[in-house]
């Protein structure tokens, strides 16, 4: 039941990416134009996601653990560091270059459009030279 | 982009954020998910793969029933620019610990200072990048 919750929580994401226009760079392209012909749908793409996760949380707040797990594992962290600020920076300026983010990437695969693999390569490349860098850190510690 | 489609999706997307949370207990961020699928803990493997692949599945399934939804960028942009796009996306997004599912919904929906401010960041510089790069 773990693994199938799973798979339907990412079947329901990226059908929510889908309906909501995420999938289409073009869509995150004209929100990112504040300046020009500013689209501001994902304003309500987000806020609808936020809010409803968030009432979710609330009426099952008394939920000890999860139905299908043994506990609830919520990143504790409160820091703000260099990491978060330049590395939020980073993923801006990529996600204002070509208009996709990690999930409707993803979720883009079946459409079997070669600019989709070339993103995702890059970026499966851009994930593995943070972890070859956070390696390398912990053995200079 | 319709503003009704624009709310139902991120309606949708909650739910499947929401699903994670009461049903396994995992946080919905793609970019960890994705960026520690082979590296990390090998326990955690399991579930990652496999919201992954429900990923590619919904996305699937969305494109025979809405394949206007999808579509590449109308500026057609060069191979150098996405390449340079995905190198910033997938080195960024996990120094920063996450994008815009992990900060941007699951973050906020927590009140987290930490995800609003990376979320204020990342909009703002992809805000400066459009602005400049276009």
């Amino acid at each position: 039941m773990r693994l199938t919750s799973s798979f339907i929580a990412g079947m329901l994401f990226a059908i929510g990416l889908a309906i909501s226009g995420m999938t289409n760079p073009d869509n995150i392209l004209g929100f990112l134009d504040i300046f020009g012909d500013w689209k501001a749908e994902l304003i309500l793409v987000m806020g609808g996601a936020v809010v409803t996760l968030a009432a979710v949380k609330q009426l099952t707040a008394s939920q000890r653990q999860p139905v299908f797990d043994v506990k609830f594992r919520i990143p504790t962290r409160r820091d703000v560091n260099a990491s978060l600020l330049g590395g939020a920076a980073m993923f801006g300026i990529g996600w204002g270059l070509g208009g996709l983010c990690p999930g409707p990437a993803i979720a883009s695969i079946a459409t079997l459009e070669p600019d989709i693999f070339i993103f995702l390569a890059a970026m499966a490349a851009g994930m593995l030279a943070h972890t070859k860098m956070e390696k390398h850190l912990e053995k200079g510690n | 982009m319709s503003y009704l489609l624009a709310l139902v999706g991120g309606v949708v997307i909650g739910l499947g954020a929401a699903t994670l949370h009461v049903l396994i207990g995992r946080v919905a961020g793609i970019s960890g998910i994705a960026g520690r699928v082979l590296s990390a803990d090998p326990s955690e493997r399991d579930w990652r793969s496999v919201f992954l692949l429900g990923l590619v599945f919904g996305g699937a399934l969305m494109l025979f029933v809405a394949p206007g939804q999808f579509s590449t960028l109308s500026s057609e942009p060069s191979t150098l620019r996405l390449i340079l796009a995905g190198l910033l996306v997938g080195f960024g997004t996990r120094l920063s610990c996450g994008c815009t599912s992990g900060h941007g919904v699951c973050g906020i929906s927590r009140f987290s200072p930490r995800s609003l401010i990376a979320t204020l960041t990342f909009i703002g510089a992809g805000v400066l990048t459009v602005a400049l790069a276009s």
